[in-house]
Order: structure tokens, then sequence, then C-alpha cells
């Protein structure tokens, strides 16, 4: 692939639900090696936005590319197979299931034995198996909560769930990592090592970060570039200096309880 | 949500935690099965013969309902399915039991994907009507059909040999059907601890994350719902040559629902409860005979309390 192509790029792209527009004519893209940042007022279509990328709603209209492969249309694994893995606003983690067992979930689509070469427990199905196990491990040392892996995963404090949650999203092997509010709900220790993590995901790994966040604090120190997000426009986009100072970003934001802490 | 394990039940169920006391507990009910029918007679070797095709029913409906989570209101039609393509096979066209396997375990698998493809691509409520419908359709089909004999069903199907055994005593069979189980339950614990297993877990927990991490949820029910075909025709096939006759009203709604019931009470997922259920289904009217008519409402007041103290099952949840 050219170094020349973003990682990710999407083009006009418009989603509306029963006549309300809620994405208008996006254009977006994320560059490699990145930390890229979306921002913008509750209800402006962020998650939209990430739901239209990860093929969970089918836009209208636009163009949705990941290294020049067309996105539009995939069902959501095949997006995941391309190499776009994302978390939840809301922490979904598979009840009932260790740790371990979830994070095994992303090795799925890396992955091929079927029912017969389990039910006869071929060779090739057990070296599959102990390699999906080994990677699952990897990912939960990677993200520092290997020692909990056989703990039903819903038992775990809150901000280890959404480890849990960032290991089984990177057990998928992604190029781009798309994170929903990744610090929602977590203190002020644990949102630091949330932004250590971030960090390495991007330099250990070479994945490229895409997080929506609200807290603006955390989003002007960790990103490259910012992208603003406004009743389904883009209206601003740029480094978090050129954000923090652009009279467009700094309306939108007034009268909202974050305005105060963009500026 | 984990249930703690307060009674009593489920402290012995905790005994069996290390591997070994499970293979143990695993030999001496194997043991046991082989030597039941000496010590208890002609009777009670068909009644556990009937226990065992349970056994084996309840572990592929299992899969469908328990593992991938999907309501199959219609199962008993794979259970029909097998049985009349052996035994239109053999009765009418002459063919030997073992070469009928193979097309009885092909028209479960067709008969799984043309029921299953568009139906398991919407809400799991739309596949429990449709299944309900399919399971209707082959007992009319079965009725009203000459091939399969009409309402008389078709009678005299040859018992089989194998490497010069005639296997045609209630006893022979007995084992047969020991046999059939012990695979059943190999099988269903290889596929459970396998990938597609635990791709039928996630999607039956949460659908959306599950593809969200790259799995085809439609082709990984489809497999479930194949698979679950698969055992119930080849449970289908057994029960012809066992009887020797079949007729449509085995494979009534009552049967799936009566399957189903196993599953349910047992406790969909866990291999030792649905086996369980499937000795309860079928022994517990055995067992209250003596009550005369009393007893199919003794049985439903029965299921109705473990229902309502132990709604996720009677074998015990783990937790950690």
């Amino acid at each position: 692939m050219s170094m020349a192509l973003p990682l990710l790029e999407l083009r006009g792209v418009n989603l509306s639900f029963a006549g309300n527009t809620v994405l208008d004519n996006v254009d977006f893209s994320v560059g490699r090696d990145v930390i890229v940042s979306l921002i913008g007022p509750n209800g402006a279509g962020k998650t939209s936005l990430f739901n239209c990328i990860t093929g969970f709603y089918k836009p209208q209209s636009g163009s949705i590319k990941v290294d020049g492969h067309e996105l539009m249309g995939l069902k959501p694994h095949k997006v995941t197979q391309a190499g776009i893995a994302r978390t939840f606003q809301n922490v979904r983690l598979f009840q009932q299931m260790t740790v371990l067992e979830n994070v095994m979930s992303g090795s799925h689509c890396r992955s091929r034995a079927g029912a017969i070469s389990a039910i006869l427990g071929l060779p090739s199905q057990r070296r599959e198996e102990a390699a999906i196990r080994a990677h699952a491990i990897e990912c939960l040392e990677f993200v520092g909560i290997a020692d909990e892996m056989d703990r039903d995963a819903t038992n775990l404090a809150y901000g280890h769930q959404r480890r849990v949650e960032i290991a089984r999203a990177l057990a998928t092997r992604p190029k781009l990592l798309l994170l929903d509010e990744p610090a929602a709900g977590l203190n002020a220790g644990e949102k630091q090592d949330l932004l250590n993590l971030i960090g390495r995901i991007r330099d250990e790994l070479a994945i490229s970060v895409l997080l929506i966040e609200h807290d603006t604090g955390m989003v002007m120190k960790i990103s490259e570039r910012i992208s603003v997000l406004d009743h389904g426009v883009i209206i601003a986009e740029g480094a978090p200096k050129e954000i923090q100072a652009n009279p467009k970003v700094i309306e939108a934001y007034l009268g909202q309880d974050d305005g105060e802490d963009l500026l | 949500m984990a249930q703690p394990r307060s009674n009593a039940f489920n402290n012995i169920i905790a005994q069996f935690d290390e591997p070994w006391k499970r293979y143990a507990a695993f030999a001496v009910i194997v043991a046991l099965l082989l030597i039941a029918p000496i010590s208890l007679g002609p009777y009670a070797t068909v009644i556990l013969t009937n226990a065992l095709l349970y056994v084996v029913l309840a572990l592929g409906l299992n899969v469908v309902v328990g593992y991938a989570g999907l309501l199959d209101l219609g199962y008993a039609a794979f259970f029909a399915v097998g049985a009349y393509t052996v035994g239109i096979l053999t009765h009418t066209f002459g063919l030997d039991f073992w070469l009928t396997l193979p097309f009885a375990v092909g028209a479960a698998m067709i008969a799984g994907v043309i029921i299953g493809t568009p139906t398991l691509r919407l809400r799991s409520d739309y596949l429990a009507i449709v299944t309900l419908g399919f399971g209707e359709i082959v007992r009319f089909s079965a009725r009203n059909m000459e091939i399969t004999g009409g309402a008389s069903g078709i009678s005299g199907i040859q018992q089989p040999w194998l490497f010069g055994w005639h296997i045609n005593t209630p006893f022979e069979f007995y084992y047969v059907f020991v046999v059939l189980a012990i695979i059943a339950v190999i099988v269903s614990v290889r596929l459970q601890h396998s990938r597609l297993g635990r791709a039928w877990l996630y999607v039956r927990h949460d659908e959306d994350a599950a593809e969200a991490m790259g799995i085809d949820t439609v082709r990984v029910k489809l497999a479930a719902y194949v698979i679950g075909a698969i055992f119930g025709s080849i449970s289908g096939a057994f029960f012809a040559v066992n009887l020797g006759a079949i007729s449509p009203e085995s494979f009534s709604f009552q049967q799936s629902v009566l399957i189903l019931m196993a599953v349910i009470l047992g406790g969909m997922g866990k291999i030792p409860g649905v086996i369980l259920g499937a000795f309860i289904v079928v022994l517990a009217p055995e067992l209250l005979r003596d009550l005369g008519e009393y007893r199919l409402l003794l049985f439903a007041v029965g299921l109705l309390l473990i229902m309502l103290f132990r709604p996720s099952g009677i074998w015990p949840v783990r937790g950690k």
C-alpha cells in the first residue's frame, strides 16, 4: 500500500433515520501510526459515525475505505476482518465467560478450524487452539490484566472490564482501533493508565487509534489530530492547539457542560 | 449471573471440579449403563433404551438451543427426516441400513440449510415460528405422501447387521444406544471446547459484540442448526431400525416439546444437565405409573416447581 493513502478515508457519508439527518456529507480520514480523536457535543453523531465505519449502520451514500478497500455495504464481521476493531460505549463483554474466553473471541476471524476437525481432535485444530489461547494471553499481558484471565469477565472491576474489551479488540489483529468513550466511568489514576495504554498501542503495536472522548483534557493531551462533529457535520479538523483556538468549535461548545473544559 | 453454591446438590456437583474426578464419574456411569440390563430385566431395558435415545436427541437440540441460543420448536422434524430416510431406503429400495445413514445425514443437512439460511438472518423469534411450522409440514407430508406410507407409516424395517452380528433383540439395541449416547457426549464436549463452540456462546450472549469481533454470526448459527439436525437425524435412523416401524405420530409437536423440555430442565448448554433432563423426561412418567391418570398432572407440577426454583435448570451454574 502506498504511504500517501490514508488508513481510513470517509468521503461524503450521509446517514439519516426516518428523514432526520444524523451525518451530513462527512469527509474524514485517519492516517497511519496516529492517535486521532473525534469530539463534539452530545448527540452530534459521533457513535453513529463509528457504527457506519464498523458496518452496524448503513449510510445512504458515501464511501468508507480502509487501505483503499471499500467497506460500504459490508457486514460488521467483514469490517473487522478488514482490520478495524472497536469497543463499545457501554462495555459489552460476553457474560458467564472468563476473561480469557472473552479475549479468545478476537482470534475467531484469524483462525479456521471447523466442526469436523474439532470433533476428530485433529493435530492442526489442537495447534490452532493453543495459538489462539497464547495470543489471547499476550493481549491480556499487554493491557496488564493477565493475572485475572480465569475470572468471570463481568465480575471484574469496571476499569478492568474496559481493559478486557480493549484486549479483545487487539486480539483481532487490527490496523485501526476505534475506542468509544474509553475513559467514561474511570477515576483519575485509571485515566492516566488508559492514556499510557493508548500510547503503547500506537508505539509498540503500530496500530492507529481513533477515539471518541468527552474528557477534553485527555483528548488534548493524547491526540495528534482532532476532528469536531456538530449536528452531523465536521466543523473543524486539526492539531489540538488549532482546535482549542477555533471560533466555530468554541461556539458549538457554548452552553455545553464540557465547554469550559475545552477552553 | 452466577448462582452461589449454597445447597447440598451444588456442593455435591462441586466435588467434581477436578478433571480426574469427572473422568472417574463418567467411567462409573458407563459401567452402570453396561450392567444395567442384566440386573433390571427386559422392561427396564426398553425404557432405558428410550432414555438413551432422548439423551442423543437432547444433546443435539442442546447445540441449537443451549449453545447457540436459537429456539427450535420443530426439532422432531429432523428426527423424522432421519427415520423416514432410513425407512424408505431400506424398506422400499432394499438398501443396507449402514449405507442409508449418509443419506439420512445428508437429508437433514439439506433440510437444515433450507430452513436455516433464510430465517437465521432474522431475529430469533422468527426461527421459533418457522421451525414450529417446519415440524408440522414434515409430519403432515409424512402422513399424506405415498412413499412415507401415509398415516400408518412404514413397517417391517429390517434390523441391521454389523460384521455378521444381527442386531435384533432389545438388549442388543440397548448397547447400540449406549454407544450412540457416548459418541454424542464426546462430540458435544469437543464442540463445546472448540473455536466454533465458543463462537456459539459469543453469539448467544451478545450478537452485536460477536459481529464486532469478526464472527460471521449467520454462518455460526447455521452451523449449530445443521449440527443439531444431524444429531436428530441419526437418532431417527436408529429409532427406525430399533422399532422396525415408524408412523407420523412419533414426530409430533409434543415430541419436539419433550426434547426441548429435557434441554431446559437439565440446564441449557450444560452437558451433564441435559443428560439428566433426558433421563427425567423419560423415567419420571414411568416411575409415576402407579398413580394412573394423575401421573402426567404430577409430572407437570414437578416441572413447574423445578422451573420456579431453578429457572436456569437443575444443573448448577459455574461462577468464579
